[in-house]
């Protein structure tokens, strides 16, 4: 359970004037909740995600896992960036075992681990091989599984399909949901697509910018199992709507 | 049909190596050679005297017939060089990682490496021997401090280099600082430092004869002195041809420690000239 009440982040710019990254951020999110958050460029998403990771702290208000405030990462949790950030010099598989190694917690099941992860994201056979020699998509579905590895409760993903194509991020979108109900976590997802955003999430966070704030959280009224033929029902097309008249609404 | 398919693949794969090693090794080699040819032909064309510009085969001739002494010279000259080299990666590696550790480290040190720049090691030398002695030594810290610079510099770059995201990973599973350093900054750094010791090493060659030229009973830059004190150019200018190689050969051997354990940094992008 992730609860984040009242959270503000207010960065300094270069100048000395304050930046509202966010403010009154209040969000809770259930265990094993899919949940996105969309919104226009700069309104916080990232660092919404960063202050959830650990990475950063609030100016103020609190954000606590199962009712622990989060002052610094935990290692149940794990970030998968808008790049893939992979080691240039690990193999794929030392890319993926790298949370396991610096964890210390590495042994003898890990390798088979990190094989049926790259196995389940269609990458079998590229263990020996290095992120370079990767397209783009191949090294996204790589740092997944580098997230996967040691099994996190929470996964924060900025964006993960953001450089990838259209038909390789629908498939990707596909594989993600798979994985998550083969085996349930919470997840908080950033993306700037729309039919994404509903296509995977139980609930759908719009935010506004300047100041950084929940513009209206929308619950996805679309049964499990999900697919892109879902994107001409009714219900899909309705809250795809919604969003994006809350997001224009704003903007203009 | 197939058989035919594969002696062409095969036939192809062989035309392409060969391409590759003309380029690579015979065409430099052909214009070495070249050279040379003119050399030799232009002083025996323009009777040009010893003194002034002895032709290779007289250099050839006159250093094989002393080839044990110049034997014993050329290695005193590469134990100060591959010392004065190893001091120097001993001492700039760490000193990039805390340079780069902490702004005020960087700001306060800073300065005094660019001095250490500043000094004309030549005008350094004389000194040097007086404060250490007539022996190595001298030489060994002249040779380091020619060398040092450039591979703090190229460390520290490649240190600072390192892509945000990449720290932030690190982070996010609460590594320590050692961790960081160990297992991001510096394979992340290696490219760079590579850079840096292929300098390094050059400079290296430098640094020793500079500190031969001003203190030292044996090694090429002493031979070097001395033969010209002696009027013997052809054995001077064989010495100068050993330094050039020493440094070409050092070179090499540096470039192909990176390729054997290091071939992502030999292949890297930022890299791709030597
Ligand atoms: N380290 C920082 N220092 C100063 N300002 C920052 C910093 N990080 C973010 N900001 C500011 O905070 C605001 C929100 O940034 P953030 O990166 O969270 O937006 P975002 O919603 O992720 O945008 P995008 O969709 O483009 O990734 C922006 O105005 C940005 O300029
Ligand atoms: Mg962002």
């Amino acid at each position: 359970m992730i609860e984040i009440s009242n959270a503000s982040k207010v960065f300094t710019a270069r100048d000395g004037h304050p930046v509202h990254a966010l403010s009154d951020i209040d969000l809770s999110i259930d265990d094993d909740e899919f949940v996105s958050l969309v919104g226009p460029s700069g309104c916080g998403k990232s660092t919404l995600l960063r202050l959830v990771a650990g990475l950063a702290p609030s100016t103020s208000g609190s954000i606590e896992v199962d009712a622990i405030p989060v002052s610094e990462p935990r290692r149940d949790t794990a970030m998968v960036f808008q790049a893939p950030t992979l080691l240039p010099w690990a193999s794929i598989e030392d890319n993926v075992l790298f949370p396991l190694k610096v964890m210390n917690v590495l042994d003898g099941t890990s390798r088979r681990r990190a094989h049926e992860l790259l196995e389940l994201v269609g990458l079998a056979g590229f263990e020996r091989k290095y992120p370079r020699e990767l397209s783009g998509g191949m090294q996204q579905r790589a740092a997944i599984c580098r997230a996967l590895i040691h099994d996190p409760r929470i996964m924060l993903m900025d964006e993960p399909f953001g450089a990838l194509d259209a038909l390789t991020r629908e498939e990707m979108s596909l594989e993600l949901l798979r994985i998550w109900t083969d085996r349930p976590r919470t997840i908080l997802f950033v993306t700037h697509s729309i039919p994404e955003a509903v296509l995977l999430s139980d609930r759908v966070v719009v935010m506004s910018p300047r100041p950084g704030r929940i513009a209206d959280i929308l619950e996805v009224a679309l049964p499990r199992p999900r697919s892109f033929a879902m994107e001409g029902d009714p219900a899909f097309q309705a809250t795809a709507q919604k969003i994006r008249s809350l997001i224009f609404e704003h903007h203009g | 049909m197939v058989e035919n398919a594969q002696t062409l693949t095969r036939s192809t794969t062989w035309a392409a190596w060969l391409r590759g090693f003309a380029q690579e090794a015979v065409l430099p080699a052909l214009v070495m050679v070249g050279l040379v040819g003119i050399w030799e032909a232009s002083v025996w064309f323009f009777k040009i005297p010893v003194y002034l510009l002895p032709a290779p085969s007289v250099i050839w001739a006159d250093c094989a017939e002393i080839s044990d002494v110049i034997l014993n010279h050329t290695l005193a000259t590469l134990h100060t060089v591959l010392i004065g080299f190893l001091v120097s990666i001993v001492i700039s590696v760490p000193l990039a990682v805390v340079l780069t550790s902490s702004k005020g480290i960087a700001t306060a040190v800073y300065p005094v490496l660019v001095i250490t720049q500043a000094i004309p090691k030549v005008a350094l030398a004389p000194l040097l021997v007086i404060m250490l002695g007539a022996n190595e030594l001298p030489r060994v810290v002249i040779t380091f401090l020619v060398a040092f610079f450039p591979l703090v510099i190229a460390s520290a770059t490649g240190l600072m280099s390192v892509p945000h995201d990449l720290i932030e990973l690190g982070r996010s599973y609460k590594i320590s600082l050692w961790q960081e350093l160990c297992r991001i900054r510096l394979p992340y750094a290696v490219p760079m430092i590579f850079s840096g010791l292929k300098v390094a090493i050059t400079l290296s060659v430098v640094g020793a004869v500079v500190g031969e030229f001003v203190n030292a009973d044996k090694g090429l830059g002493f031979l070097i002195v001395s033969a010209s004190a002696f009027f013997q150019v052809p054995v001077a200018f064989g010495a100068l041809v050993l330094l050039s190689l020493m440094g070409v050969v050092l070179f090499q051997v540096i470039v192909v420690i990176e390729r054997i354990f290091f071939p992502w940094s030999a292949e890297s992008a930022g890299n791709s000239f030597m």
